[in-house]
């Protein structure tokens, strides 16, 4: 019996022929997410906020009916803030939680590219020794000499309480920069 | 292939418990002394069935105790085995005995679980209803009876096949076998893996070679098996055929070693039972469509109406044709409708504006006729809720020792599919607790002038948009007095307390109080009622409870009639919406600023109507901007919520419209105070807020601060 299914073989195909990633920039810095958890990307509009809820969650919209809390990415990173323009996308990913699919929207500074790579190019993240803070961060490729941190969306986007503490990306960054990569940290500041 | 199979698995499991319902119900039905062959063929059609899947996804423990349950019920069917309450708590166990296993197994799809508890026990009871007592009319002769009785349980199925060298094989297909991709040779072929066969075909019924239809089946056979091979394994063979053939399996035993007529006769008359029910099975076929289903309709929603049973939360739904294809034409006209106004949409001209406000007029129009049918889809009949509760009533009252009944009425209401799976659970208490503490026991009854059957009641209604269920008993009813005592020793109440009755039965639904003399094991310990409240509560709904010493007590739930849509006032809070569902709401008034007190530790009070209640600025409990701190041009909500009542304080009153509630925590982390979300005619989304949530956000700094 052949117990192989479409959706392995498709799993295989990915692997092999490398995976592509999606990359947009933030407060200057090039970040990626996996394309295949990217849903669609949108305009910014108008959310409506939830009542006590973090800082870095703007809100909710409406995605064809479903109910799609949107995240504030600069936040998160407690980066400074700066006015929506007409380049501020809401990138709508599927995020797993619980063995359940959310959808969530994150508000980056604007779209950058589609690259091919592959996973193995990944490089993890360094540590740097304060533990917990570069869990989001899948790890890091340089892709057309540009260094790029690959997202965990799972992990980034989940809102569960002892994660609701903004993350000081600054430090994360000038952490990963120093180990990997001498064009970050003037990327980063 | 695999894949194929996984998915009927699932089929299978809705089916079968679906199937033990309604062998639950005929089987109760048959206790109270109504012996109807209508009813013993409903429950013979579902443990068939529920062989038959088994068989086929190779599930065999449970084949083997379907089909001894078969054997028996053939016994009830042909009428040599009497129905007894016994016999009918023996059928009960085993068909609990099978959702057990149907359970398990279905939990562990990948590695089914081999041995389950509780399955040795009914097998060996119905075998030994079978073979121990009072052996059946008509029965085999007392030899064969006393060598099957001696052999261990699990073996009984083999009717003596144990020793047989080999098998008598009467094989005499229906002229339709082949129209079903049946295939005789491929059968023998099958079958010659067990030894050595030998096949006589018998063609007498073959008609003249211009009759022949071509695709039917004229001969018969008769095979003679030589080798070690089970009853089940041959059974196995001929799965896909049984209904379509009579066939007789008989072994030749090797004992005598010789396939005598005597033997064969001896033989023959406990397999057919046992087996195949090779006889009555052209008949049964018949009555299948026929009455039985009349019967069913007129005690309930034919099969095809109805829902799946309220046990089964798989979370699928079975909907009647008509439903569905009147959804199609909807959306039909709908497409129709959007084309049209495409069109217009592609070249307009302002002399075109009537068509396009028809057109809007329209699809208005197919939107809510869509809507209404889309909720329709979810409706299904309150007696699924209350399916289980014969079955209750009927196992509790043996264990109480007391007669009772259970009658209902209204069993066709239709109600939302997602309440009535959350208020089974709920009805299930209040029925356990009307026969526990609410009927007494016959002799108690017949001492109160009362008949010696006690009753319970269910009973429910459409009322308003609201359906009401009754729980009712003709029991000794609540003694206010007793409560008041008991609620003075939990220190719910002063001593000296003088409340109404009223006030006194609302104090069931406390947690910590029961008035039950005793704690039973059924129900008394004082959890429940306020669970029970809360579960209805939490579905919007209501309950209430009227008693009378030495007549009875009444539960009374209302409850909505569906979750997805409520009616909702919009309110306004700085920029934001917000949607109070209305039946939360008491009333709204323009906020007078001179009636505010200040209240240390509670904060600012209103006066209204003679009464003080708390006013929570909306914008201040949610973090927001206000039009104004002062208050002046606010407006008032006057809201209750998990029995509290307080004002919430608004910009402005909006609409008040019907809303499609939407689930917050779909995607996000619940929030505090707000029950879900809606889609606002713009397309923004607008939050619905959890009244009882919103006010016990304001109860907590207060208790903390006290």
């Amino acid at each position: 019996m052949n117990d192989l299914s479409v959706t392995d073989y498709l799993e295989t195909d990915a692997l092999t022929n490398g995976a592509q990633w999606l990359t947009f920039v933030l407060d200057g810095q090039e970040y990626g997410v996996d394309i295949q958890r990217v849903q669609e990307i949108k305009t910014w509009t108008q959310t409506t906020s939830l009542p006590n809820s973090p800082s870095h969650i703007r809100g909710v919209i409406n995605i064809r009916g479903a109910i799609v809390p949107i995240v504030d990415l600069r936040k998160r990173f407690s980066l400074e803030e700066i006015p929506y323009t007409k380049t501020t996308v809401v990138l709508v990913l599927t995020v797993e939680r619980d063995d359940k699919e959310r959808i969530v929207g994150v508000v980056v500074d604007a779209v950058s590219d589609v690259c091919d790579a592959n996973e193995d190019q990944l490089r993890p993240a360094p540590d740097i020794g304060v533990a917990g803070d570069t869990q989001f961060i899948q790890g890091i490729m340089t892709i057309n000499d540009q260094m790029v941190i690959i997202l965990d969306v799972d992990r980034l986007l989940n809102t569960q309480s002892d994660q609701f503490a903004d993350i000081d990306v600054e430090q994360v960054l000038v952490g990963v920069g120093v180990e990997t990569d001498e064009d970050a940290p003037s990327d980063v500041n | 292939m695999k894949f194929d199979l996984s998915r009927f698995r699932d089929t299978f499991f809705e089916e079968s418990s679906e199937g033990l319902a309604d062998m639950e119900a005929s089987l109760l039905e048959l206790d109270a002394g109504n012996v109807d062959s209508e009813l013993i063929d409903t429950i013979f059609r579902a443990a068939h069935s529920i062989k038959g899947g088994a068989g086929t996804f190779g599930m065999t423990e449970i084949g083997e105790v379907t089909h001894q349950l078969e054997t028996l019920l053939d016994q009830l069917r042909d009428g040599s085995r009497e129905v007894t309450p016994e016999l009918i708590d023996l059928l009960l166990r085993s068909a609990d005995c099978i959702r057990g296993m149907l359970t398990q197994t279905q939990a562990n799809p990948d590695d089914p679980p081999k041995h389950f508890d509780g399955m040795d026990e009914t097998l060996a009871e119905i075998s030994a209803c079978l073979w121990g007592d009072a052996a059946p009319k008509g029965a085999p002769s007392d030899a064969s009876t006393i060598s099957q009785a001696d052999e261990p349980p699990e073996e009984g199925h083999d009717g003596g096949g144990e020793g047989a060298s080999g098998w008598n094989i009467s094989f005499r297909p229906y002229q339709g076998l082949l129209q079903f991709g049946n295939e005789p040779v491929r059968i023998f072929r099958e079958l010659g893996e067990f030894g050595h066969l030998t096949a006589t075909a018998d063609w007498s019924q073959l008609p003249a070679l211009k009759e022949i239809d071509p695709e039917g089946c004229y001969l018969s056979w008769d095979l003679t098996l030589e080798g070690a091979a089970t009853r089940e394994e041959l059974m196995t063979v001929f799965e896909w055929v049984e209904d379509d053939c009579d066939l007789t399996i008989t072994p030749i035993t090797s004992a005598t070693g010789e396939t005598s007529e005597a033997a064969d006769e001896d033989m023959s008359e406990p397999i057919a039972a046992i087996g195949l029910h090779s006889d009555g099975e052209s008949p049964r076929v018949e009555r299948r469509s026929g009455p039985s289903t009349d019967r069913r309709s007129s005690q309930k929603k034919p099969e095809d109406q109805g829902g799946p049973s309220v046990r089964a939360r798989s979370g699928s739904l079975r909907v009647a044709t008509e439903k569905i294809d009147s959804l199609v034409n909807l959306v039909g006209e709908m497409v129709i409708v959007q084309s049209m106004l495409g069109e217009i949409g592609e070249d307009f001209e302002m002399s075109r504006i009537e068509d396009l406000r028809s057109g809007l007029e329209q699809l208005e129009q197919s939107t809510r006729e869509l809507q209404e049918s889309v909720m329709q889809v979810r409706m299904e009949p309150i007696g699924h809720a209350f399916q289980p509760m014969p079955r209750v009533v009927h196992d509790l009252s043996k264990k109480l020792g007391k007669d009772a009944q259970l009658t209902m009425s209204g069993e066709m209401t239709e109600l939302d599919k997602t309440v009535a799976e959350r208020i089974s659970d709920s009805l299930m208490h209040l029925v356990r607790n009307a026969l526990d503490h609410g009927l007494e026991g016959p002799d108690e009854r017949e001492a109160a002038g009362k008949d010696r059957m006690g009753t319970v009641h269910l009973a429910a209604e459409h009322r308003g948009g609201q359906i009401v269920i009754e729980v009712r008993d003709d029991g000794a009813g609540l003694n206010p007095e007793r409560i008041r005592k008991k609620a003075i020793e939990h220190g719910l109440l002063e001593p000296g307390d003088q409340s109404s009755d009223a006030e006194l039965f609302d104090l069931i639904f406390h947690a910590g109080l029961s008035t039950a003399a005793q704690v039973s094991d059924v129900s008394g310990r004082g959890v429940g009622m306020d669970v029970v409240r809360k579960n209805i509560r939490a579905l919007g709904g209501n309950i209430a409870l009227k008693s009378k010493v030495g007549e009875g007590t009444t539960v009374t739930i209302q409850l909505p009639l569906t979750l997805a849509i409520v009616e909702g006032q919009l309110i306004r809070v700085g920029v934001e919406t917000y949607i109070i569902p209305l039946l939360s709401i008491i009333e709204s008034v323009k906020l007078e600023k001179s009636r505010i007190t200040w209240v240390p530790q509670i904060g600012p009070v209103y006066h209204f109507r003679g009464n003080h209640i708390r006013i929570i600025p909306l914008a201040e409990r949610f973090g927001l901007m206000g039009d104004a701190t002062e208050m002046t041009d606010s407006m008032l909500v006057i809201v209750e919520g998990e029995g509290h009542v307080a004002g919430l304080v608004v910009d402005e009153l909006l609409a008040h419209r019907q809303i499609v509630v939407k689930n917050l925590d779909n995607n996000s982390e619940e929030v505090d105070g707000i029950a879900g979300a809606t889609i606002l005619g713009d397309g923004t989304v607008a939050l619905i807020l959890n009244v009882g949530g919103v006010l016990n956000m304001q109860a907590e700094p207060q208790l903390a601060s006290a």
